[in-house]
């Protein structure tokens, strides 16, 4: 089995510190250069999918500044043409008619590489940005939930074949293929709202975009459910107790072969880099602001970390890497760590044009809409993709 | 470089007073920017070669052939509900587009020097939330960004959002102008230069105040939402995003006056576009601004050929390619307010009523409050008085709105030149009929004709929007 691999590829780096150790300047998280640089960089190392965070970022010394999620993303899309585009996007505090036409968007820009890293946010800052109240356990899952079904309507609401283009009848749009959402959220305590659709572009080249979520929104009997993701991050505090997490994430939320969601282990990376210890090179980082990620972390050589990764992909079908310093662990990630792991064939290859759908082993989404003889067509480009 | 004139004013743009409305200076010149809609019944789907609406490489291609142009801003609109006739989906133009912000940002990586402007709405978006994006779209373009704000109090939109249909028409320009003072106070909370300039600082930035404080808190309380946030973003290469606006109302020409940077209402014929600069100059300066400051770029279409008659032979045929049979019909639909297929187009107008008082909003605010019959009865008096069927009343109908310039490459540069010269308008805001290939002739040939004559730009000013344009640098508000 061959699982893929997401690098985290915010700011300078997942450590709070990784501006101090990086060797651009500060301010260059906020240009476009570094933007390509990281996304060509982790490209051609082979990884399969860039994630970037949003939200607020810490206080203090560290206090940084943030790029809108979803336009790196899709800044990157053009430039790159195999790796898919994960950004995280909160379900809380944003419309879900506009995020559903922004990934929809992203999926255009990038030919069918965008996915949907899904948050919902608990952040008093940012409640108090829109003038909301803060979302609470149940809520946010609830938030989380209606988001997902919302979008999910909205990306069906035009069937593939929508647009007609027909000269005789003066028609470009055929209306019986365009669906109103009709979607009526229910957040508890009566709370709720509700949209119309259809949406105001075409459905998604993926016909459904992937959702990943983080676990602790998804569950059985709860507003988002298993089935209605398409991957699940799965983390735990240390190396040691990620692997029985796995484990039961598993068991939670079914197997692959049943429609469960692909699990994607979360793993905090410091490399030994330049006759510098990885241990050294983070106690330092450390000295300046302790990394509290609450991920398991490894710390030590490329060729270690991909026995590990190794062990990882036999428990899940993704991992998703967090670098400390992004301009110092990368290149170890890709000199070394990759291509050990691709010469064991533990990676699954990477393909220009390829569908981030397939990297996650799906093929693509048939149309909640369509006839049986839609279906078919749907199911034939599906395994193009 | 040429065309400086508007440089000599004041580089701070806000609450410098005591300008006049002599101090306007016609810069000698115009420029282009291209506004790609997407949803309408002007460009042209029917011919085999109109491209995707949709695709990647047609949002490139025409982007990159703006920019081989000089153009100095692509355009994108919003409609933030699909338009409905008769209560379904409206079949017959082109609809379905993506959303400007996301499609900004992927040409940001392909293009250069163009400016790219979001139409985005203030009625359905929240301050802190979409100045937060333009900003990160600013600065991932590297000072490239614009804002073309538009307004809604459409509670048929509303439906798509969780706020629904709250506000008033008569609150939209308040409610509007509010939104946008917040989100200059967003662009503006930054202090310039606090980000260290290596890791070897004590703080990734720094500030006056307490606690690492480098971002000035901006709290809003308004009637229909409040606002309360340490911005994210420092200033661009640009400062702040530019800000386009196409008011035409007394209110819409106002807040433009005291808000905007480029207002973008069409004024197609020269005497009307020389009073409407003049208005907007009196209406600059009397808010306390140079009156160069508010630049006039009017969407605009062009049809253009090697010579008249090959013009005017292009736009018969473009016109027919927007008002075929079934628009002239669908287009008379929306006022009746109900179906008319067994009408023949070529024929007279409907005897018969329209069933509707007013006619719906579901095509656009453009047609709301008209009161029905009276019009039904006015037309076709008209369409009778002057012998037209449907299809040519719509066609004439549709003429009386036309913002087109229609000629040879030559004599079309000489018409612009005049503009040009008198600072009628700073520039013109193209709606190709044409995705993607729609540029191609007015690059190719009237973008040389135009430098020829001295009123076109023969290179970018700068790398930001606000250069290109000839604008200010921004006062922090």
């Amino acid at each position: 089995m061959s699982g893929f691999l997401i690098l985290e590829a915010d700011g300078a780096g997942s450590h709070p510190a990784a501006w101090r150790a990086s060797r651009t300047a500060p301010a260059a998280v906020l240009g476009p250069e570094q933007l390509r640089d990281v996304a060509l960089a982790a490209e051609s190392a082979g990884f399969h999918a860039l994630s970037y965070a949003d939200g607020p970022l810490p206080e203090g010394a560290d206090a940084q500044a943030r790029l809108n999620a979803l336009q790196r993303a899709a800044f990157v899309g053009p430039l790159t043409h195999a790796i898919g585009l994960l950004p995280e996007v909160d379900t809380v505090y944003t419309e879900p008619f506009h995020v559903a036409t922004q990934l929809a968007s992203l999926d255009y820009v990038s030919q069918g590489r965008g996915g949907w890293l899904l948050a919902a946010s608990d952040d008093a800052r940012e409640a108090a940005a829109v003038g909301r109240s803060v979302a609470d356990g149940d809520r946010r899952r609830a938030e989380a939930g209606a988001s997902v079904e919302a979008n999910r309507r909205l990306w069906d609401s035009w069937e593939d074949d929508a647009v007609i283009k027909d000269v005789d009848s003066g028609r470009y749009l055929d209306a019986d293929r365009l669906h109103y959402a009709d979607f009526q959220a229910d957040l508890g305590d009566g709370e709720g709202y509700f949209v119309k659709g259809p949406s105001i572009i075409p459905r998604p080249l993926q016909g459904q975009l992937p959702v990943v979520a983080p676990a602790d929104l998804v569950s059985e009997d709860g507003p988002l459910s298993p089935r209605e993701v398409d991957a699940v991050l799965v983390s735990a505090p240390s190396l040691e107790s990620l692997r029985p997490r796995l484990a039961e994430a598993r068991e939670e939320f079914g197997p692959r072969s049943e429609g469960g969601p692909a699990l994607v282990a979360e793993l905090d990376v410091v490399l030994d880099v330049r006759g510098l210890s990885a241990a050294d090179r983070l106690a330092a980082l450390d000295a300046a602001t302790p990394w509290a990620s609450g991920r398991a972390r490894f710390v030590g050589t490329a060729e270690k970390l991909a026995e590990t990764l190794a062990d990882l992909l036999g428990l899940a079908d993704g991992v998703r890497l967090h670098p400390a310093v992004l301009d110092t662990d990368l290149p170890e990630l890709s000199a070394l760590t990759l291509p050990l792991l691709r010469s064991r064939n533990l990676l699954r290859p990477t393909t220009p044009g390829g569908a981030f759908r397939a990297v996650l082993g799906l093929e693509r989404a048939v149309n909640r809409y369509s006839t049986e003889a839609a279906r078919s067509v749907a199911a034939g480009t599906g395994a193009q993709a | 470089m040429s065309g400086d004139s508007t440089q000599g004013h004041s580089t701070q743009g806000h609450g410098t007073q005591g300008h006049t409305v002599a101090d306007f200076r016609p810069s000698g010149q115009i420029q282009f920017g291209i506004f790609f809609q997407g949803v309408n019944s002007g460009t042209v789907w029917k011919t085999p070669e109109a491209g995707s609406q949709t695709d990647f490489e047609s949002f490139r291609r025409i982007a990159q052939t703006a920019e081989r142009g000089l153009f100095a801003a692509f355009f994108l609109g919003e409609g933030l509900r699909l338009r409905e006739h008769l209560g379904r989906v409206h079949e017959l133009d082109v609809a379905g587009r993506p959303d400007a912000q996301t499609m900004l940002a992927a040409l940001a990586g392909v293009t250069d020097k163009i400016g790219l402007v979001a139409t985005q709405n203030t009625t359905y978006n929240d301050p802190a939330d979409l100045a937060h994006r333009l900003a990160s779209l600013d600065l991932i373009s590297g000072g490239r960004a614009a804002w073309n704000i538009v307004t809604t109090d459409n509670a048929w939109t509303g439906q798509n959002f969780r706020r629904g249909g709250y506000l008033d028409h008569a609150d939209r320009y308040t409610h509007a102008e509010a939104f946008v003072k917040v989100a200059k106070e967003i662009w503006d909370s930054w202090d310039d230069g606090v980000i260290a300039g290596s890791g070897a600082a004590e703080s990734w930035a720094s500030g006056s105040g307490e606690g690492h404080v480098f971002a000035r808190r901006v709290r809003h309380e308004g009637q229909h939402y409040s606002v309360d946030v340490v911005p994210r973003l420092p200033r661009s290469a640009q400062y702040r995003p530019v800000l386009f606006q196409a008011g035409d109302s007394p209110e819409g020409r106002d807040f433009a006056a005291r808000q905007a940077d480029v207002i973008f209402s069409a004024h197609p014929q020269l005497e009307d576009a020389r009073s409407f600069r003049a208005d907007l100059v009196e209406r600059t300066v009397a808010a306390g601004r140079h009156p160069n400051e508010l630049q006039i770029f009017p969407a605009s279409e062009f049809i253009l050929a090697p010579t008249e008659a090959e013009a005017l032979e292009k736009k018969a045929w473009v016109r027919s390619q927007q008002i075929g049979p079934q628009q002239a019909i669908a287009f008379l639909e929306q006022f009746w307010g109900t179906s008319l297929s067994g009408y023949d187009p070529d024929g007279p107008l409907p005897e018969i009523d329209p069933v509707v008082e007013e006619t719906s909003e579901t095509r656009g605010s453009g047609f709301h409050g008209a009161r029905a019959r009276q019009l039904a009865d006015q037309w076709r008096a008209e369409a009778k008085d002057k012998g037209l069927s449907i299809r040519q009343f719509v066609t004439a109908q549709s003429a009386r709105r036309d913002a087109t310039f229609t000629g040879s490459y030559q004599s079309v540069a000489d018409h612009l030149a005049e503009y040009a010269r008198d600072g009628v308008v700073d520039g013109f805001n193209i709606s190709p009929w044409l995705i993607p290939t729609g540029l191609d002739d007015i690059v190719n040939h009237l973008v040389p004709a135009l430098q020829e004559r001295g009123v076109y730009p023969t290179e970018y000013r700068g790398s930001t929007l606000r250069e290109h344009l000839g604008l200010p640098v921004p006062a922090r508000d």
